[in-house]
């Protein structure tokens, strides 16, 4: 089992023709996943390695039955992809876009109310379901078909987290990657959610960072309704006041958003937190020998 | 991105808001001159230092003039002289230019701000009686003196929201309208701008009834910077760190720190989980470094370079984690990059990650002195060995 993505998602990219969206394309179709079209205004009716190409989301979708999507789009018309997508019924929206203005993304969400499409991202890595379904840019072989549920804010440290738990022999259920602006579509407490209900899943890794208070608000939730482990850890606590660490949502901002404030809520609520982004793997092993 | 006193009010008067009249001098001269105007009609100017730090008033970097002359002292004895305010660091800044203001007669202070309220998802207007004092203090001491409005972006700020602050702070019913105008200008040059902090502190109101400005800090999205060139145009690059400014330009990802091992890194999180462990090895990182997913040898020597203009630094941690850029690729960027620079400081490489096997052969058989590491934990320790033996 695993949670958003299985063998069975089909998707397609927006944005298939550009550079980064023919890469990843091919690199999802060879890693397994069922790409179904490609998404480029004005190249409808044309191909991608003999994935087919429409105008619009929803012609795509009524050809193809996708239910997911994976956005490439340059920033500057990522939120009307995003908007498009969700418009035409797309269970599933992963954007990879990094740099979409905040005053976009606070329309996006806008119009994403009432609406029962799931938006993860933007600026993130995406989702991957082990030896099924990989939407997004990560690495594919670094992964293994397992029971870990992997939630992060993050992309490379992600990896790296995933590589600890593979060498261990940990395979992961699914792994999902948040993205790092202040503004997203799914946080840590929809995913580790899905993964308390999800019966593939035995642990679940959160990966958070500074800025904001998306980890305060996760350790209340797993305080109350989290039975399965949960391993953290939080990058950022080098980082001085004031300054943006590479993410846009990566701020301490009026002295709000420590990685201190937030290992305090994770002891608070009985998480297991490492200080030290080598022994993520090693902390997920020694609290799966407690259970 | 930040922007001075002066080009916040420059904008923010486009769109209705109200701020005082003023002028930019470079030199006590020009001062003299914008001074001579303004005390025509006024008995008072006023003369600030414009450096992005807050904190300006009680450093006295704000001076009030009656004089042509007085501004005329004033401004010689800001401009070219070092400002220290609990903002700049001890080393405080130079000021290169001042505001010349018209003087207002104040009848009391508060305090304005918008900004992006990540928990609701929208912009947020705070508004609070505790002008002239900074935010955070209000916040930490008593919150329940800020009131709040989110703003939903399908509508923009609605009067009767502005209305619910300008009541709120109890401002008298004859300036509530001017106080609504005020807000409702303040929120659309908000959004309108791609700004992500817009602060009024002081808002005042005057003895001659009018709600305006009297100081304005400005920070913009950098994500919505591309649809704003004339806002671009305003960054001053003697406010910034050199080396960030330098960085900006390949493309890289830089904060400058005051430890003594450069770091560079593949990713953000990863760049800065690599600075805590150095923290936790005792070390103390020199800089957040982060070369983006790519990795190639232009970027890598850039951020070579980058790393060596630093005096401080003792020695190099390089830590990647190969995706889809290979660790092959990444460490023949390395070598050359190395060989390039002459790095003269201890290289401490921990690749992980696709084709890592290669990758480290290519490091062992380069003839560079590069100390490798399999594990975070272990690079990090080598580099805290290597940069206290320096």
């Amino acid at each position: 089992m695993s949670i958003l993505v299985d063998k069975n998602t089909k998707v397609i990219c927006q944005g298939i023709t550009g550079e980064q969206g023919t890469f990843h394309s091919l690199q999802m179709v060879h890693y397994g996943t069922r790409m179904v079209a490609g998404v480029t205004p004005g190249k409808g009716g044309g191909d991608v390695d003999g994935i087919p190409v429409f105008n619009t989301v929803g012609e795509a979708k009524k050809s193809t039955g996708a239910d997911a999507t994976v956005i490439y789009v340059p920033a500057p018309f990522a939120a009307d992809a995003i908007m498009e997508a969700v418009d035409a019924g797309i269970r599933l929206v992963v954007c990879i876009t990094e740099g979409i203005p905040v005053v976009d993304m606070i329309r996006v969400k806008r119009f994403m109310e009432g609406r029962p499409s799931r938006l993860v991202g933007p600026n993130c890595p995406g989702v991957i379901t082990p030896e099924e379904c990989k939407i997004g840019i990560m690495p594919g072989h670094i992964h293994k078909k397992g029971r870990v549920g992997v939630v992060s804010r993050s992309g490379t440290l992600t990896y790296e987290a995933v590589d600890q738990l593979t060498r261990l022999g940990l395979g992961q259920s699914t792994c999902v990657g948040i993205g790092g602006d202040p503004i997203n579509g799914t946080n840590f407490i929809d995913v580790i959610g899905m993964f308390e209900k999800d019966p593939g899943t035995d642990a679940v890794v959160m990966i958070g960072e500074i800025g904001g208070s998306a980890e305060e608000e996760a350790a209340a939730f797993i305080k109350k309704n989290v039975k399965k482990p949960v391993v953290a850890y939080i990058a950022g606590v080098a980082a001085p006041k004031g300054k943006r660490m590479g993410h846009a949502g990566a701020i301490i901002a009026g002295g709000k958003g420590t990685a201190d404030e937030k290992y305090a809520a994770l002891k608070d609520a009985g998480i297991a937190a490492t200080r030290t982004p080598a022994d993520i793997g090693k902390t997920v092993v020694e609290v799966l020998k407690k259970v | 991105m930040n922007i001075h006193e002066y080009q916040a009010k420059e904008l923010l008067g486009r769109y209705g808001v109200k701020v005082p009249k003023g002028n930019i001098a470079f030199t006590p001269q020009e001062a003299e001159e914008v001074a001579k105007c303004f005390l025509s009609d006024n008995p008072v100017c006023v003369v600030k230092a414009q450096i992005h730090a807050g904190g300006r008033g009680k450093a006295g970097g704000v001076k009030l003039a009656r004089s042509r002359e007085e501004a005329l002292e004033h401004a010689k004895a800001l401009l070219g002289h070092v400002l220290v305010t609990h903002q700049t660091g001890p080393a405080g800044k130079v000021v290169k230019k001042v505001l010349v203001e018209e003087g207002c007669r104040i009848e009391k202070e508060y305090y304005l701000g918008v900004v992006v309220d990540r928990g609701s998802q929208r912009v947020c207007v705070m508004a609070s009686r505790e002008g002239g004092v900074e935010i955070e203090e209000v916040a930490l001491k008593s919150p329940e003196k800020i009131l709040k409005v989110y703003v939903d972006p399908a509508v923009g700020l609605q009067a009767f929201q502005a209305r619910n602050l300008a009541f709120g702070l109890g401002l008298d019913r004859a300036l509530i309208n001017k106080a609504v105008r005020f807000m409702t200008a303040l929120y659309g040059a908000f959004v309108d701008l791609d700004c992500s902090m817009a602060e009024i502190n002081p808002l005042v109101t005057t003895k001659d009834g009018e709600v305006m400005a009297l100081d304005a800090k400005i920070s913009f999205d950098d994500n919505g910077l591309f649809r704003h060139k004339d806002v671009e145009g305003m960054r001053d690059l003697d406010e910034e760190d050199p080396r960030e400014v330098e960085a900006s330009r390949y493309n890289l990802n830089y904060v400058s720190l005051d430890g003594n091992i450069g770091c560079m890194v593949n990713g953000a999180g990863l760049a800065m989980a690599t600075m805590d462990i150095i923290k936790l090895y005792g070390g103390s990182p020199a800089n957040f470094l982060d070369v983006g997913g790519g990795a190639n040898r232009e970027q890598v020597t850039a951020a070579f370079k980058l790393l060596m203009s630093d005096d401080d630094v003792k020695a190099i941690l390089v830590n990647i984690f190969g995706g889809i850029m290979r660790c092959d690729i990444i460490a023949e960027g390395i070598v050359h990059a190395a060989k390039d620079t002459h790095l003269k400081v201890p290289l401490v490489v921990r690749l992980q990650g696709t084709n890592v096997e290669r990758g480290r052969e290519i490091l062992r058989q380069s003839g560079l002195n590069i100390i490798t590491a399999e594990r975070m934990d272990e690079a990090a320790e080598k580099a805290v060995k290597a940069a206290k033996a320096a």
